[in-house]
């Protein structure tokens, strides 16, 4: 029920009382209203805007969330309002659907955002008043173009394990997937051109040797038949991998580009097949044209021409119109000419579709002078000919322009997403580089922590803890459990890959951990470790910090495990942090730099297990000395182990 | 003069023809008969009522103002030009009664709101109306039902009218009903009803028949008392 007829309830319940006297059952009990409150002001905070409205104008939809209890979540009590954290624009038309019963769409809002707003309020887009309804379905039809055309860019990723037979028709589809399509995407392309090339050059006249001119087809025959074959093999060859490699042989065989590729390399084989034998020469001059076609397989090539034909098919309607209109005009006017200029003498409109011919040139403007009226008649319906000509064709022309440009345009969108693509995604990365950076920069600090409790001042503590956010900290706290339910930790990508080759390296270490038995051992494998990490560039913060290899080996950690670490610092003299959180690490860095006298300075996360540990778990203690281990070397020598205990 | 043929001449009078044309497009040749396309599409259509002063009506009506308040606003919501013409009526009460045809009806009720008989029910009128329906005695609201049935304002309502209100008040009913409409139910009805009412069965019923019958029932009383507390 739309909601001004609402407010006239009250009136068609009075009216009923028409129905009464003549009615033949009892009535039912009405209904009380129980809450018999008086229309009141309701006050609705959206992000600061108040909006006023009464109470009765909301409840006329009650199923949405202002109309219904729901709303009573967001009343804040102090302010005795109620008060949503969205945006004050949409919400403008959300009020205005309860106030008019209609809802409109504002033209300046983003189709998404909008759409968001709607399901917030409980409100479907169905509703929307026809005088928006189109606009809206417009731009939601573009964003799932949109949104299809970034799903279709996804399926760009190779996925890992493809047979032979997609690899090459990925690689016919894409050329720019390998070297391999390209080269060959680059070689068809210049054959063709040869092949176009050689097919117009046949037919020049170069030099005559008895009277008439002989083309050079006909003198350098040889010549022109080799290059002619090699074209073709170079086609056939193209045309069966094609397909072999497609993944419905049927559906291919039927697709326009498969076709035109039979076309043009079939004439050839006939050819080849019949002789130069006289009756079916024609026929096989007729075939010759054929290979013109050749030039079509330059639409793989060429995208702006496949948008010209995609724009001629989808504006098949408007030329079908052209054509209709045309054809109606050239019918009247070749037989009004036709009857103007019978009754002059030698004249060339001979019959009707003698005319047609006039008519043709006319109207196209073309105007070649062959056939002209010479009556006064004649002359006057021949220049209304001729004006009416141009307007007929004048009019769908903008339709197909405008397909053209329209189609054209969505193309170059797609391309610069497209292109755009790649940065977002880097960015996208990055971003989460970062987040994971940062979980395990943190780690390191909360171990950090552990041991500036013990050894520094308060100050230091203070700025330490200034870098981390309550929702940070929440959520490196929901990432450290999740590392104890499974027993494993989390590490970056070149750690883990170092880990991966070393893996089988690793010894396992004996079930004893005394810090000196460990450095000898540590020393090993860790040092190698760093070693390789050293020279990696410094992209990611981490990688700098050798320390995450100890963080790699499992470890349920015994409860009587006592941790030190310190970060490993590589004050370098540019650190490239790519986002902004290892620049938050890079500041603990610094704090620690202060500490230490020289330029770099590696510190180990050294485990020492508590005596009171009675029952060495395995895999704690197999993972204790590699937690020891990280005793890093750097390219100065200069080990430096801060130990606080 | 020129000697010219069939054809010719029908070159000749499509120049001209056009030249016409050409002429009429500067405007140096009015064709005849042109001028009143203008006038016809700007009706006055921004005809505006205003009710009289909210203290006035609450002098003639029994509402409080809160009620007239919010009676008018409703009313200016969805009439915002101070008026509601049969159409506006006929649309907004098809609104309750999405099921079946309620146009008939509101036609009814339109003409027993419509007390000055000028096509359009204004804000007062409106509150006049209620006021009978919901403040009034229960003689007021049988007056006023009856002044409902008696179609040509007689005096009596004969069975041609109260076929028709009873035909009416069916067709908002609509097709899907339990039991299944049958043809001659309002006729039924019609009939159940003058045995009732009609005390003299002289087959119209009058305003004193009516009301004594009514007095009489108890269901009807009854229900008369239903939408009391309808604002």
């Amino acid at each position: 029920m739309a909601a001004g007829v609402a407010a006239w309830l009250p009136f068609a319940r009075a009216a009923a009382i028409g129905w009464m006297p003549v009615a033949n059952c009892p009535m039912p009990v009405a209904p009380r209203d129980h809450s018999k409150r008086q229309d009141e002001l309701i006050i609705l905070n959206v992000s600061g805007r108040r909006f006023q409205t009464w109470r009765t104008t909301l409840d006329r939809y009650p199923d949405t969330l202002l109309g219904s209890s729901e709303k009573e979540f967001f009343y804040n009590e102090e302010a005795k309002e109620y008060f949503f954290d969205r945006d004050p624009e949409a919400f403008r038309s959300v009020l205005n659907f309860y106030r008019t019963g209609k809802l409109h769409y504002p033209r300046a809002e983003c189709i998404q955002a909008y759409d968001e707003e709607l399901s917030f309020f409980g409100i479907i887009p169905e509703i929307i008043g026809d005088c928006c309804y189109e606009e809206y379905k417009d731009r939601k039809r573009e964003n799932a173009e949109r949104l299809q055309d970034d799903q279709e860019d996804k399926k760009d990723f190779k996925p890992p394990n493809m047979t032979f037979r997609e690899t090459i028709w990925r690689a016919f589809e894409n050329p720019h997937t390998s070297t391999m399509a390209l080269v060959f995407y680059y070689v068809t392309g210049f054959f063709i051109a040869i092949s176009v090339l050689t097919n117009v050059v046949e037919t020049v006249p170069c030099g005559s040797t008895s009277q008439k001119d002989i083309s050079c087809g006909q003198r350098y025959t040889v010549a022109f038949f080799c290059m002619d074959t090699a074209c073709v093999m170079i086609f056939t060859v193209e045309y069966l991998l094609r397909l072999f490699a497609a993944p419905s042989r049927y559906l291919f065989m039927r697709s326009v580009m498969s076709i035109i590729d039979v076309v043009a390399i079939f004439p050839y084989y006939i050819g080849l097949v019949m002789t130069d034998n006289e009756d079916v020469s024609g026929a096989f001059v007729t075939l010759r044209v054929f290979r013109v076609f050749r030039i079509f397989k330059f639409s793989r090539h060429s995208q702006g021409l496949r948008i010209l034909g995609y724009t001629l098919k989808s504006c098949a309607s408007e030329l079908g119109f052209l054509l209709f209109s045309l054809t109606m005009a050239i019918i009247i006017f070749a037989t009004v000419m036709f009857y103007a200029e019978k009754g002059s003498s030698s004249t060339k409109f001979t019959s009707i579709p003698a005319s047609f011919w006039y008519t043709i040139v006319t109207m196209t403007t073309l105007g070649y002078g062959d056939m002209v009226p010479k009556t006064i008649a004649g002359k006057i319906f021949g220049s209304i000919c001729s004006l009416s000509g141009v307007l007929v064709i004048a009019l769908p022309v903008p339709v197909i322009v405008s397909n053209f440009s329209r189609i054209y345009h969505q193309n170059q969108r797609a391309d610069k997403r497209r292109a755009q693509k790649k940065a977002r995604l880097a960015r996208i990365r990055i971003a989460k580089k970062g987040s994971s950076n940062a979980y395990l920069q943190t780690k390191r600090n909360g171990l950090l922590n552990e041991l500036l409790d013990l050894t520094a001042s308060e100050e230091e503590q203070q700025h330490l803890n200034k870098t981390k956010s309550l929702l940070e900290s929440q959520h490196h706290h929901l990432l450290h459990c999740l590392e104890k339910t499974t027993g494993h930790d989390f590490v970056d990508e070149q750690l883990f890959e170092q880990n991966c080759l070393e893996g089988a390296l690793q010894p396992y270490r004996s079930r004893t951990p005394s810090t000196s038995s460990l450095e000898g051992m540590t020393g090993t494998c860790c040092s190698r470790r760093t070693k390789r990490s050293v020279p990696l560039p410094i992209a990611n913060a981490p990688a700098s910090h050798a320390h995450p290899l100890a963080l790699t080996h499992t470890l349920p950690k015994s409860p009587g495990l006592q941790e030190l670490s310190a970060i490993n610092i590589q004050c370098a003299e540019k650190q490239i942090h790519s986002s902004s959180r290892s620049n938050l690490n890079m500041q603990t860095n610094e704090v620690d730099r202060r500490n230490c006298k020289q330029q770099k300075v590696t510190t180990a996360i050294i485990s020492i297990q508590t005596a009171n540990t009675g029952s060495p778990a395995e895999d704690g203690g197999h993972g204790l000395p590699n937690r020891g281990a990280s005793v890093v070397t750097t390219t100065s020598s200069n080990i430096i182990k801060v130990s606080a205990l | 003069m020129l000697n010219l043929d069939g054809l010719e001449m029908i070159a000749v009078l499509v120049v001209m023809g056009l030249f016409i044309k050409v002429l009429e497009q500067f405007g140096l040749f009015e064709p005849v008969g042109g001028e009143d396309s203008i006038e016809d599409d700007f009706e006055l259509s921004t005809v505006c009522h205003r009710p009289e002063g909210l203290d006035k009506l609450q002098e003639q009506s029994k509402f409080t103002k809160k009620e007239l308040q919010v009676l008018y606003r409703g009313f200016k919501n969805e009439c915002p030009s101070g008026v509601v013409n049969e159409e506006t009526f006929k649309l907004i009460y098809s609104q309750f009664f999405p099921q079946g045809d309620s146009s008939t009806y509101a036609h009814f009720l339109f003409e027993a709101f419509d007390t000055n008989k000028n096509g359009s029910v204004s804000f007062e009128d409106f509150v006049a109306g209620l006021n009978i329906i919901l403040r009034g005695s229960i003689n007021d609201r049988l007056n006023w039902a009856f002044n409902l049935y008696d179609l040509n304002k007689d005096g009596c309502i004969t069975k041609e009218e109260m076929l028709d209100i009873m035909k009416s008040i069916y067709d908002m009913m609509g097709n899907y009903t339990y039991p299944c409409m049958q043809d001659d139910a309002p006729r039924e009805h019609v009939e159940n009803f003058f045995q009732k009412m009609d005390r003299n069965k002289d087959g119209v019923v009058t305003i004193d028949e009516f009301i004594e019958s009514c007095q009489k029932d108890e269901n009807i009383m009854q229900s008369m008392q239903l939408f009391e507390n309808v604002i």
